[in-house]
């Protein structure tokens, strides 16, 4: 078995200490490019770090259950479902929220174009969206009709208003030119 | 550290799965072991006659691979399962170790010469998948033991596959799936493997449906009688998806236009399959 280069810091083999008392586990974590060194309890959600300990609120909690995608992040470049993994899987990760999109008061393109096109409508799952979108126009500047459809598969407009979110997509890869 | 931890620890692989398990309080381990940080068990690799996956490779690492893509039910699988953010974490590994009936990888790997790399206190063996997985959610991995690697031979000269799933979403588990493998010499079938997924505890291998197409041509004839036996084999359960029948009849039909993806396949004609959805 190839040797565990296993941080450190990372697992504590002590006992708890007693029923009902959590021991809390140090991470560091780089969100938005800022780096943050944290003690968190190993049951705390990477979307409940980031809304509650960190206050970046702009990422959204939907289903809880893995389905909706409105707390889809980038870990390392890619989306992820934040309420689908443990904050302390996030040790050593550079996370990007929503918060991370805009530069110097200026919108991202991707939010310029959901902006113009009008790709929403109550605003819940946007976040989401533009994160699942800032993934596939990082990876495939020019994609196509399926191609969009597919990316943003794992993210549910219960508004329904795909049709708008869907040419806020093509016209954000007509702005980026790449992300 | 397993065997230190005893019975009441669990591996976390992509925990795509078990994270959302541990949340409806279906599984409730004392401890996590998260495999995450172990350096180089994610690859894919090609050697003489197979290919070898790290058990902790993503399914969105299989979905961009163009060496996975030489077996292209593989492709079918990895590109299917779920959506992006699911693909970006969930793993092969994993998902074979967790052996959820309605997981995708065990019905795909079972119309394959597939066999797990397996390491625990003991030493190290391989298993072939069909011994792997012996109920729902059960394997013969002991409490000390992991998946190191999945090892999958590339079938012979002639060969073609497909995959595919009736979903009412993509990041929801399929209704019902169905999985073909065939040998193909002169538009004759000489070897057939047919699994159906979501319809029953584990994987089903409907062998009377593989028995109609062997030595057959490729007519409607042969492919009704191979679907006919696969609605028959199917042992699915009613639930919000669909009444039993329901489900015995989307397996007949997706069984068929897997069996034309496959034949496609050895003939060597690109066919994109993509799963349906409601």
């Amino acid at each position: 078995m190839p040797k565990a280069a296993v941080k450190p810091k990372k697992v504590r083999m002590r006992k708890p200490a007693g029923e009902g008392v959590i021991e809390e586990a140090p991470i560091t974590v780089s969100v938005n490019g800022k780096s943050y060194t944290l003690s968190v309890e190993p049951r705390l959600l990477l979307v409940e770090l980031l809304r509650e300990q960190l206050d970046l609120t702009g990422t959204h909690v939907g289903c809880d259950t893995t389905y909706c995608g409105a707390c889809t992040v980038l870990m390392d470049g890619k989306a992820v479902k934040s309420c689908t993994l443990l904050a302390v899987q996030a040790d050593g990760a550079k996370i990007m929220t929503v918060e991370g999109l805009a530069k110097n008061s200026e919108l991202h393109p991707i939010q310029k174009a959901f902006g113009e096109c009008y790709g929403l409508q109550c605003g819940y799952c946007t976040p989401g969206l533009m994160m699942s979108t800032y993934q596939l126009l990082s990876s495939n500047p020019d994609p196509d009709e399926a191609q969009i459809r597919k990316a943003i598969a794992g993210n549910t407009c219960r508004c329904t208003g795909y049709q708008n979110i869907f040419k806020a997509i093509q016209a954000a890869a007509q702005k980026a030119k790449g992300v | 550290m397993l065997s230190q931890l005893g019975e009441e620890a669990k591996l976390l692989a992509g925990g795509q799965s078990l994270i959302p398990l541990m949340k409806l309080r279906f599984a409730n381990p004392k401890h996590l072991v998260d495999l995450n940080f172990i350096p180089g068990i994610s690859y894919i690799k090609e050697d003489k006659s197979a290919l070898r996956f790290g058990a902790l490779t993503r399914h969105s690492d299989i979905e961009n691979s163009t060496t996975a893509a030489k077996i292209p039910i593989i492709h079918d699988c990895a590109a299917g399962i779920a959506d992006v953010q699911i693909r970006n974490r969930g793993t092969i590994g994993g998902s074979l170790a967790e052996a959820d009936p309605s997981g995708d990888w065990a019905v795909v790997l079972s119309t394959l010469d597939t066999s797990l790399r397996c390491i625990g206190r003991k030493g190290e063996r391989a298993i072939p998948l069909q011994k792997f997985i012996t109920d729902a959610y059960t394997t013969v991995l002991a409490k000390d033991e992991i998946v190191s690697e999945v090892l999958v031979k590339i079938p012979p000269t002639g060969s073609g596959g497909a995959y595919l799933a009736f979903k009412r979403a993509a990041p929801v588990y399929p209704t019902a799936s169905a999985a073909v493998q065939l040998v193909m010499a002169e538009g004759v079938c000489k070897e057939a493997a047919i699994a159906l997924g979501c319809v029953g505890l584990t994987t089903i291998r409907p062998r009377e449906a593989e028995a109609a197409l062997s030595g057959k041509a490729m007519d409607e004839k042969a492919i009704g009688a191979a679907a006919e036996a696969a609605r028959v084999a199917a042992d699915p359960q009613p639930d919000m998806r669909g009444s039993a029948e329901y489900k015995r009849t989307l397996v007949a039909a997706l069984v068929k236009r897997a069996i034309a993806a496959a034949v496609s396949r050895a003939r060597g004609e690109r066919v994109e399959v993509s799963h349906l959805y409601a």
